[in-house]
């Protein structure tokens, strides 16, 4: 007993608010009878399960000790690549919207590819300007995804 | 029996033998083999990539293909692992323990053609059972009702979550959070909107695409990025003669082989233990009946051979449940029901009746997909060793644009991309916290068609939740749901040594 490992202790927690959450917002739908369920049903039923199993995720964590460098965050937060990641589809949705597939291609990968430390400027500007060129060729042209490849605002240019 | 099954056969070989088929199972095979090879690239992210862009595609090349792309990645996953020592693929990370030290002694070569008969094998036996068995299965489960449809899914779900990879209980925990997932949307009753919070691009339900590509691209790519892998390429260089193994090696590599294959079509139809549960069973089995024990570990040819050919058995045996009772073994299963569902194909023991043509095509295409495997690996292994050599930072930045093209084309909707995103974020956290995401895939699946059933079931039976154990079929699955529940607790009391045996593939999720 003693300290709990920590890990498995905010996974518990953290399945028993998603089971709450839907348990309470199950409520707001009609739940019926057990001989015609209602919508409402599904999602009470399995919210409380979720808590239960969150209890006994929490719980088990109290019984199994430490182990060696046990921590809830990984061990060397990485928050270059994590942002540049992040900002890869982003700017996809961003510059999808009102640039076209072509400027939206060309930054998700430029700039989710400096996230890696070991990347250069160079390296990842030339990976951009392949991917996007053969990008626009394989979905714009031969699969004919509907998508404009360069547009200003509304005004699409290709 | 036999004559339906040599007519049915013939009937797929039909189909999967028109030339666009064999193209597409050609190009799902080879892209397979490509990400089976590439460090850090996860069948189920392929998979997913891929599916969108089979949505304007028929039925049967489109499953073609997508099969394809899973027993494809094994044949690669195995160079990978037999040249590099690194276990990125979870079925093949035991093949390192004999592979690698072999590859160091000069001997890669005879591994990986050891790796290649082997999987050949352990593949056709897996396909001829599948031919044998899915039409008695379908045979049976026509009879069910929705009792015996709900208490088989509920298994297939407990297996599913509890034998895979890591703790048991958060994997049942993972399969509820599935559930609730596949609950967001548009009741199919009575047409309330659940869980949408206003959004509606959410009245639809949950993309399966998205859900996918944000577990297994995204938060992979979180997970991976930085994190140094060495790859040490000096023993790569292998060349076409070197594949061949001696007599000796053959000898002493048949009955290993013969072994895992048995023992993976055995894993194969207990749901929930698929080729990576099959080639650490195969390891153990083969080092324990071993007269030489030590030599394991050191590079013994019956520790690469056996669980290769388990692995493949076991593949392929994984198609069985999917195909003749529409209950997904694992997540790469679910994924490909996805597929089906989305084409508009209902699955269940209907499908080999409705559809025999993607039935049957799907089973010929296997030994056609095989044999283009094993011609492409032996010739091309050069080529396959090449591509070891691509760096991860001009990997996972392709993937990601691939990821995000890939979710726009599912609706052509930008919001696909952000709901990636976002579930992306979610599932790292989930990764972070020690879970393991694949049963989500699972829960999501079934979800829908078991509350469906749930409903039914309660509906004709007027309430009384009873008739799940009354019924003797449904009764059957109840009670091995609670032996398999039981049996979870007597391992984690009595013996919390017991499981350590799997932890290895537990460095990577797939």
């Amino acid at each position: 007993m003693g300290r709990a490992n920590k890990r498995d202790f905010y996974a518990g927690g953290l399945m028993i608010l998603i089971g709450l959450g839907a348990a309470l917002e199950g409520q707001h739908y009609n739940i019926g009878t057990m001989r015609q369920m209602g919508p409402g049903f599904f999602p009470i039923a399995l919210g409380v399960i979720l808590v239960l199993i969150g209890i006994l995720i929490a719980g088990a964590s109290f019984t199994g000790g430490v182990e060696d460098g046990d921590t809830a965050m990984p061990t060397k937060p990485d928050w270059r690549g994590w942002l540049c990641i992040i900002a890869g589809p982003l700017l996809f949705i961003l510059f999808g919207k009102y640039g076209g597939l072509a400027p939206a291609t060309f930054l998700c990968v430029f700039v989710s590819a400096m996230g890696d430390r070991t990347s250069t400027w160079k390296g990842a500007f030339v990976l951009a300007s392949g991917v996007t060129f053969f990008g626009v060729l394989v979905f714009a042209y031969v699969l004919k995804v509907p998508f404009a490849i360069l547009k200003f605002f509304n005004q699409v240019l290709f | 029996m036999i004559e339906t099954a040599l007519s049915g056969l013939w009937y797929g070989f039909s189909i999967a033998l028109e030339p666009h088929n064999i193209m597409w199972c050609f190009v799902g095979v080879v892209i397979g083999n490509m990400v089976g090879v590439l460090p850090g690239m996860g069948v189920l992210a392929t998979i997913s990539i891929l599916l969108p862009l089979t949505f304007a595609m028929k039925p049967v090349p489109a499953i073609l293909m997508l099969a394809g792309v899973y027993y494809g990645a094994q044949y690669g996953g195995a160079i990978c692992s037999i040249l590099l020592n690194l276990p990125c693929h979870p079925p093949h990370a035991v093949t390192c323990l004999d592979g690698f030290p072999m590859t160091k002694q000069g001997r890669g070569g005879v591994a990986l053609g050891v790796t290649m008969l082997g999987s050949f094998i352990g593949a056709s036996w897996g396909i001829t059972e599948m031919i044998f068995l899915a039409p008695i299965l379908v045979q049976v489960a026509l009879q069910f009702g929705p009792w015996e449809i709900c208490s088989l899914m509920l298994l297939g779900l407990l297996a599913g979550s509890t034998l895979a990879r890591g703790s048991p209980l958060k994997g049942v925990a993972m399969t509820v959070f599935g559930l609730l997932l596949g609950i967001v949307g548009s009741d199919v009753n009575t047409g309330t909107p659940r869980f949408t919070f206003g959004i509606t691009e959410l009245y639809d339900g949950v993309e399966i695409v998205a859900l996918a590509l944000g577990l297994f691209g995204i938060a992979e790519f979180l997970k991976s990025v930085n994190q140094k892998i060495e790859i040490n390429l000096q023993y790569t260089n292998v060349r076409l003669r070197d594949l061949r193994p001696s007599k000796a090696d053959l000898r002493q590599a048949a009955f290993p082989m013969l072994r895992g294959t048995l023992i993976g079509s055995l894993c194969a139809l207990i749901p929930g233990t698929g080729p990576t549960i099959a080639s650490f069973v195969s390891y153990a089995t083969e080092k324990k009946i071993s007269k030489t024990p030590e030599r394991f570990g050191g590079g013994a040819i019956e520790g690469v051979a056996c669980p290769e050919a388990s692995t493949h058995s076991s593949v392929q045996g994984d198609f069985i449940p999917t195909m003749s009772l529409g209950i997904p073994g694992d997540s790469v299963m679910a994924l490909l029901l996805g597929a089906l569902i989305i084409q508009g194909i209902i699955p269940g023991p209907q499908l080999i009746r409705e559809h025999p043509d993607i039935f049957w095509g799907l089973i010929a295409s296997f030994w056609i997909g095989n044999i283009m495997l094993v011609v492409l690996n032996v010739p091309m292994i050069g080529i396959w060793v090449k591509l070891l050599t691509i760096p991860y930072r001009y990997l996972y930045p392709s993937a990601l644009f691939f990821v995000c093209i890939g979710v726009y084309s599912a609706n052509n909707d930008l919001f696909l991309v952000g709901e990636t995103l976002a579930i992306g974020l979610f599932g790292y956290l989930l990764l972070i916290l020690g879970f393991h995401p694949a049963p989500i895939l699972l829960g999501f699946v079934l979800g829908p068609r078991f509350e469906e059933n749930f409903r039914r079931a309660m509906l004709l039976a007027r309430g009384d939740i009873f008739w799940f154990v009354e019924r003797p079929i449904s009764a059957v699955f109840v009670g091995l749901c609670v032996v398999l529940i039981l049996g979870q607790i007597y391992v984690r009391l009595r013996r919390p040594k017991a499981v350590e045996i799997f932890t290895p593939a537990e460095a990577d999720a797939e």
